[in-house]
């Protein structure tokens, strides 16, 4: 099936992609919407050696993807927001272990139990507060079912490059839809990880993953060494896409399910003679800063679009160094943005800012 | 006859472990039975949070630290990916008794082809004394300070006969280290554990009663004394579980 | 040009089932095309909905919020999907189930007692697909040898008569009268 374009569900193509980026293990827990992911593996992981294993909770399911992690294979977990709150704690030892690994979040409206409709209130908890302690984690933020298998491939790749753990931040709305997708030819981009524990073999010094250190200056030095690497990550990987920006007046920004909606609300605009124009961040952390910088001189306004109460309009305000009006506009809960709201939104921003 | 001398899988550098305390003596036990079986560079241990979190420094196999209670978690994913390799878990009452149940319990239902090494030693020792799942009732502690009252705190954990009842156990054994005779006895414990993963039989748990001199504020002596008279009486040693016996 | 697209009834009608089969006769052709149930609780026996787009252009919002044509295969569909539909728009109604008075007249429905043809027919469970042919002969946004091609292709080849009965039940829509 190389090269088909097949019609399939956002969550079983991600499950496809990461089985073909060579995720031997996959631990989970069942949790609307993202169930698929680990219906999907638990059929296709025994038939090409890999390892499916339901978790007693999303806890365990993050610790056992630590420990696949530790050995040095690409092991992955998924779940919906609830469940990335409990995974928070393995993913702050994973960070701190310099341990490469996937977690998805198909992400659901909150706080609390929430809901099970597509929402994307998780921006802080991906891109600020993964846990405790001094850590980000790679945040990808595919907004098609193709990217949901491309963005898993490369979070693979990023993870084991840089030794620290990738999120796939996805929704209601990628998971459980279907669109066309054609699966990427992979490369092995695995490199030898003579840091996994493997057992010596009577060949090595032990190694040990860990992430305790009991003086503060080696933990401060080892938290200052993390930070450097996140510095060469920070130059190196900012993905976003721009779309009618070169001379738009309004710019708005969305990712994921959002970018999608708000692409149709920007071509709608244009068709009224507004200059819309669209950034689309693919990577949240490192926040693609530039896109923005690029635009400042010219834009005269920004829009930010998501399915949640505004948590990304504080990095749009800081990578335009506020120097453009930085307006909001959500649905949250589950409740998803129209296009004809959005372009509301664009024709009031031009009526009050562009004069 | 064998000359007495560290075990290789023991790393030579001095244990923190307060005087008395009886960590040291299992892992020693370990350790030798890892070196007997000759399966130092096919091992990979997981240590927990609590006194023997830094236990990574003294095992000369390869090492990974837990977060609390999550052992059972992590070496599950370390035995999935690496299969051929032997795992073991090192953990305390409060890690695998109380914060790690779950973890625990799955582990031995899933009979999880791994061996635990728990060390039971009613009390919280890192955090300096406070009650465990394993407390006994009228146990004086810093969280208990009128004495353990089961009205109020619950009763004990009894690990090794709640995990018995469960199929995917193959061994539990209860043993102590307050004599020769238990060490020994211990030692072949924790072999027969090896042993059962060894011959991929599943689950294999192995608790020792142990000393914590610092904070039950006893001498060493007294301590072992505790363990004898108290303990052991609470917590009767024993095989639990052995599905190699009921095989035969 | 873009349709988007409503079906709508039971769960168990094969709601889903028929909006998979349209989007793959969109992707058969080469247009962009996306599938969006509605999922949750509701699933599990009750209403049961899906959108679908077929676009020669790549689709912004999956969600369908006025369709151009809609599929009714019950009562509670009918009343809260029919006011929503464009202006000029098509819905092609299960007139087994749905007993409602036509209540737009600036869009083209069609009823079809697609219920009770599929019963008379041996085809149990095909009146969604007798629903289909008839939005093919009446719309043309799909043709019959990529609604063939689609049925073929999500219809395990062992399952020979199920093709065999999706078949008979496009026909037997494409060809109903009123």
């Amino acid at each position: 099936m190389a090269n088909e374009r097949m019609l399939m569900k956002g969550n079983e193509a991600l499950a496809e992609a990461a089985v073909r980026a060579g995720c031997k293990c996959y631990f989970g827990y069942p949790i609307t919407p993202q169930t698929e992911i680990a219906a999907y593996m638990s059929k296709r992981m025994p038939k090409c050696g890999g390892v499916f294993l339901q978790a007693e909770s999303e806890i365990a399911a993050i610790n056992m993807v630590y420990g696949a992690a530790a050995t040095g294979v690409r092991a992955m977990t998924s779940s919906s927001s609830p469940g990335i709150s409990l995974k928070s704690e393995g993913i702050s030892y994973a960070a701190g272990c310099d341990l490469p690994c996937v977690v998805v979040n198909v992400q659901r409206g909150g706080p609390g139990l929430g809901g099970i409709q597509p929402a994307q209130s998780d921006y802080y908890l991906a891109t600020k507060a993964g846990g405790h302690g001094d850590f980000s984690v790679l945040v990808y933020a595919p907004s098609s079912v193709q990217e949901m298998a491309d963005y898993v491939v490369k979070a693979f790749d990023m993870a084991d490059k840089y030794r620290m753990p990738a999120m796939i931040l996805s929704d209601g709305l990628l998971g459980q839809m279907m669109e066309p997708v054609v699966f990427p030819e992979i490369q092995d981009n695995e490199s030898p990880k003579e840091w996994a524990c493997t057992g010596h073999g009577n060949k090595r010094r032990h190694n040990i993953i860990n992430s305790l250190y009991l003086k503060p200056e080696e933990l401060e030095q080892s938290n200052i060494e993390r930070y450097k690497k996140y510095d060469i990550v920070k130059a190196e990987l900012p993905e976003a896409e721009n779309y009618l920006t070169e001379d738009a007046d309004i710019i708005v920004t969305a990712y994921g399910a959002s970018a999608r909606i708000a692409r149709s609300a920007v071509n709608a605009a244009r068709a009224e003679g507004i200059k819309a124009g669209l950034i689309r961040p693919i990577t949240l952390w490192p926040f693609p800063e530039k896109a923005y910088a690029d635009t400042v001189e010219t834009a005269k306004a920004y829009l930010v679009v998501e399915l949640s109460m505004g948590q990304m309009t504080d990095d749009v305000r800081l990578a335009t160094s506020c120097r453009r009006p930085v307006r909001f506009f959500g649905r949250t809960g589950g409740v998803i943005h129209t296009p004809a709201e959005i372009l509301a939104q664009i024709k009031q921003i031009a009526k009050e800012e562009l004069k | 006859m064998a000359i007495y001398q560290k075990p290789h899988a023991l790393e030579d550098i001095s244990m923190h472990f307060c005087p008395g305390c009886t960590h040291g003596i299992v892992h020693r036990l370990v350790c030798e039975v890892i070196d007997e079986m000759g399966i130092e560079g096919d091992t990979i241990g997981i240590c927990p949070v609590g006194c023997s979190v830094v236990s990574y420094d003294y095992f000369a196999c390869d090492m990974i630290e837990a977060a609390h209670g999550r052992a059972p978690a992590v070496a599950t994913g370390v035995k999935r990916s690496r299969p051929d390799k032997f795992v073991f878990t090192y953990q305390g009452d409060g890690d695998l008794a109380a914060i790690g149940t779950c973890e625990t319990v799955h582990a031995a239902t899933r009979g999880e082809n791994i061996t635990i090494i728990f060390i039971n030693n009613t009390i919280y020792g890192m955090t300096g004394g406070q009650m465990a799942p394993t407390t006994l009732p009228g146990q004086v502690t810093q969280t208990t300070p009128f004495g353990r009252d089961p009205k109020v705190a619950g009763y004990p954990v009894m690990v090794c006969e709640m995990l018995s009842q469960l199929t995917g156990t193959a061994y539990a054994e209860r043993v102590s280290v307050d004599s020769p005779a238990h060490i020994n006895a211990a030692k072949k414990a924790i072999r027969k554990g090896f042993e059962v993963q060894k011959n991929k039989q599943g689950f294999s748990i192995i608790e020792v009663l142990s000393t914590c001199p610092t904070n039950w504020g006893m001498t060493p002596e007294e301590s072992m004394e505790r363990v004898r008279t108290e303990m052991i009486p609470y917590y009767p040693l024993g095989v639990y579980k052995d599905i190699t016996a009921e095989n035969k | 040009m873009t349709s988007e697209i409503q079906l709508a009834g039971f769960g168990g009608q094969g709601i889903l089932f028929a909006g998979k089969v349209l989007a793959y006769c969109g992707m058969l052709a080469d247009r962009e095309v996306s599938w969006l149930p509605c999922y949750g609780p509701e699933m599990r026996g009750g209403t049961c909905n899906c959108s679908v787009c077929l676009s020669d252009d790549p689709i912004g919002s999956p969600v369908v919020n006025e369709p151009d044509l809609l599929i009714a295969m019950n009562e509670p569909s009918y009343t809260k999907f029919i006011t929503a539909v464009k202006a000029g728009g098509y819905a092609f109604v299960d007139s087994t189930l749905v007993d409602s008075a036509d209540v737009r007249s600036d869009i083209h429905e069609f009823r079809v007692p697609a219920t009770r043809l599929a019963d008379e027919n041996d085809l149990k469970g095909g009146a969604n697909i007798i629903l289909i042919g008839k939005l093919i002969k009446e719309t043309g946004v799909i043709s019959m040898d990529d609604i063939e091609a689609a049925i073929r292709k999500i219809v395990p080849a062992k399952k020979a008569q199920l093709i065999e009965n999706n078949l008979r039940a496009i026909r037997l829509g494409f060809d109903y009268a009123e």
